[in-house]
């Protein structure tokens, strides 16, 4: 078997490992599915009339608008616990075990990031359905749905790889824990919950920058309106960069902890 | 050939040189053991031999192959189960031994194959569905045996595989060791644990703050220390007495505790009869007495000055008794 075909057995192997272990860990799954579950019925059902609000973007439901961020906050919170379980695997030795085996070093970071994108569709489907069951339509139809969840799946990796290289650069599962109030901040400052239009200085300054709103408003405009290119091309481009800074920072991370053990 | 052979191996972090030059060779087939305290460089060696940790100087190869130029073969061709069993808690057992088939390239047929009788062979079969987490510590380390040997490897690395365990589960992974050794399998592994050395290795290499002391047969160490000695348990407030009565006797040895004298004896059990006398002579009341064959202690106090088991007990007693 080739080296090639080999590593992607492993990748996906850890992958699939990685999933089982949310699913068996109560506390890794749960801010990915109840949390944000809880949060959009919540916010749909106290604040559903704010799309009456002047300026507001033209939607068919409070829960339509809402979807994206929902599906939004259970990537970025699928990320954070992929970086958790993974910085639990290194505190109890399990990446040792990883680490010893004749495989790419770096098929193990792509098992786990694997796994998180897993989740990552997960939480697209997850979030669909619920849309789906209680009303929302998507505008821009099944190639509309096909395109938030392939953007939800592939920011999912984005985020992974930067909670993986904090993992492997801290090896403390607490640290990683600990940025759970930052990825709600994030989110907060982006045009996750809240239309651009309708902010406040500086929120609205650093919305309008923070990569994260290209990709909410990339997922966005297929459920409320339909797919759009400008849009769709400006969210790709916000993952690879993400992508590209998780990657190279997990590799960074990768050869610090092999070097000091 | 040799299995492992180790030339001027060092591993510092930062100002601390955790390992400090260490040469050794392990011939194929051997069970070789690293005996040492806690702190003393055992896990940093197999850490660097397992190509988990790279050296700061020195070089060393195993099975061949240079553990930083060569490490995938390295990889490729030992098994290793480390300190603590590294092992998920929220796998299966057989779960846990598919997934390392499978780090190992084993086609998906031929691990599932080789995880049931890896299983079978260590005596889990029928918890082999059931979560790790709930595995007794003997399963957990007979589980991680299993995994290091999912791909047959022609050395295996066990980092303390019996550190905490009951006597009976100490003696079940004893049993494995042997067989495994016997089916040709070299062994590297590391103790604390001086019966564990004595019981299992071909070769002892006795390590303490980072540099081997001494290294050899168990047998040959312990001749090297000569003769056996007397452990006398003295009555309370006596034991001046009797250290000065032994004293004139032959040489007494480092004491374990405030209540014992360990006195040197060179026709073994011939010289007791002058020893009870000449306490007795004294007023000293010997409350027991125990003819004790050098053993691996008693190579490790000659060599370093301080015994590896008290060392051991003491650390145990801190470590509980310290505030939570």
């Amino acid at each position: 078997m080739s080296n090639l075909a080999t590593s992607a057995r492993v990748v996906r192997a850890l992958g699939a490992r990685s999933i089982r272990q949310t699913f068996r860990r109560p506390q890794l799954i749960s801010p990915i599915v109840v949390f944000p579950t809880l949060l959009l019925a919540i916010q749909t059902g106290g604040a559903g009339a704010g799309i009456e609000l002047p300026g507001f973007p033209p939607v068919e439901s409070f829960l339509q608008f809402m979807l994206a961020g929902a599906m939004m906050q259970s990537m970025m919170l699928a990320g954070n616990s992929g970086g958790i379980a993974f910085a639990v695997d290194i505190e109890m030795g399990f990446t040792d075990r990883l680490f010893a085996a004749p495989i790419p070093r770096f098929a193990i970071v792509l098992g786990r990031l694997a796994g998180t994108a897993a989740l990552g569709l997960f939480a697209a489907l997850w979030f669909l359905a619920i849309g789906l069951i209680f009303g929302a339509h998507v505008e821009g139809g099944v190639p509309g749905a096909l395109l938030a969840t392939a953007l939800i799946t592939a920011s999912a990796l984005a985020v992974g790889g930067i909670g993986a290289a904090i993992a492997l650069r801290t090896g403390s599962a607490s640290v990683v824990q600990g940025l759970f109030p930052l990825v709600l901040v994030v989110l907060f400052l982006s045009s996750a919950f809240f239309p651009q239009e309708l902010m406040i200085e500086p929120a609205k300054t650093i919305a309008e920058y923070n990569p994260f709103s290209f990709i909410v408003e990339g997922v966005r405009g297929p459920i409320v309106a339909g797919i759009d290119a400008t849009q769709t091309l400006e969210a790709v481009a916000a993952i690879a960069g993400i992508v590209l800074l998780g990657l190279v920072l997990s590799a960074r991370a990768l050869r610090h902890r092999l070097r000091v053990g | 050939m040799p299995a492992i052979v180790v030339e001027g191996l060092e591993r510092a972090f930062g100002e601390v040189l955790a390992v400090q030059g260490i040469d050794l060779a392990v011939d194929e087939g051997e069970i070789y053991a690293f005996l040492g305290p806690n702190g003393a460089g055992k896990t940093t060696t197999v850490r660097m031999l397992t190509t988990l940790l790279l050296p700061t100087g020195g070089r060393a190869s195993v099975a061949g192959f240079d553990v930083v130029d060569n490490a995938r073969e390295v990889r490729s061709s030992i098994g290793v189960a480390l300190q603590e069993a590294a092992l998920d808690p929220l796998m299966t057992g057989r779960e846990l031994i598919r997934l390392q088939a499978t780090l190992q390239g084993l086609p998906t047929a031929a691990g599932r194959e080789r995880a049931d009788a890896l299983l079978e062979r260590v005596g889990l079969t029928d918890a082999a569905d059931r979560r790790v987490g709930t595995y007794s510590g003997g399963m957990k380390r007979r589980l991680d045996l299993a995994a290091a040997l999912v791909h047959e490897p022609s050395v295996l690395f066990l980092d303390e595989p019996t550190t905490g365990l009951d006597p009976v589960s100490r003696k079940t992974i004893w049993e494995e060791v042997r067989a495994l050794n016997d089916d040709g399998t070299t062994v590297f592994l590391t103790t604390q644990y001086l019966e564990e050395a004595d019981q299992l290795a071909d070769n002892v290499g006795i390590i303490d703050r980072g540099r081997i002391v001494a290294e050899g047969t168990p047998e040959s160490l312990k001749g090297e220390i000569g003769n056996p000695h007397v452990e006398l348990l003295i009555a309370e407030g006596a034991v001046p007495e009797a250290e000065r009565v032994c004293r004139e006797l032959g040489k007494l040895l480092p004491p374990k505790d405030g209540k014992r004298v360990l006195l040197e004896v060179a026709n073994g059990a011939a010289d007791i009869p002058r020893v009870v006398r000449a306490l007795d002579e004294a007023g000293v009341v010997v409350e027991s007495l125990e003819l004790v064959r050098p053993t691996l202690d008693d190579v490790f106090v000659a060599k370093t000055g301080h015994h590896l088991e008290r060392e051991e007990e003491e650390r145990k007693d801190a470590e509980e008794t310290a505030p939570a």
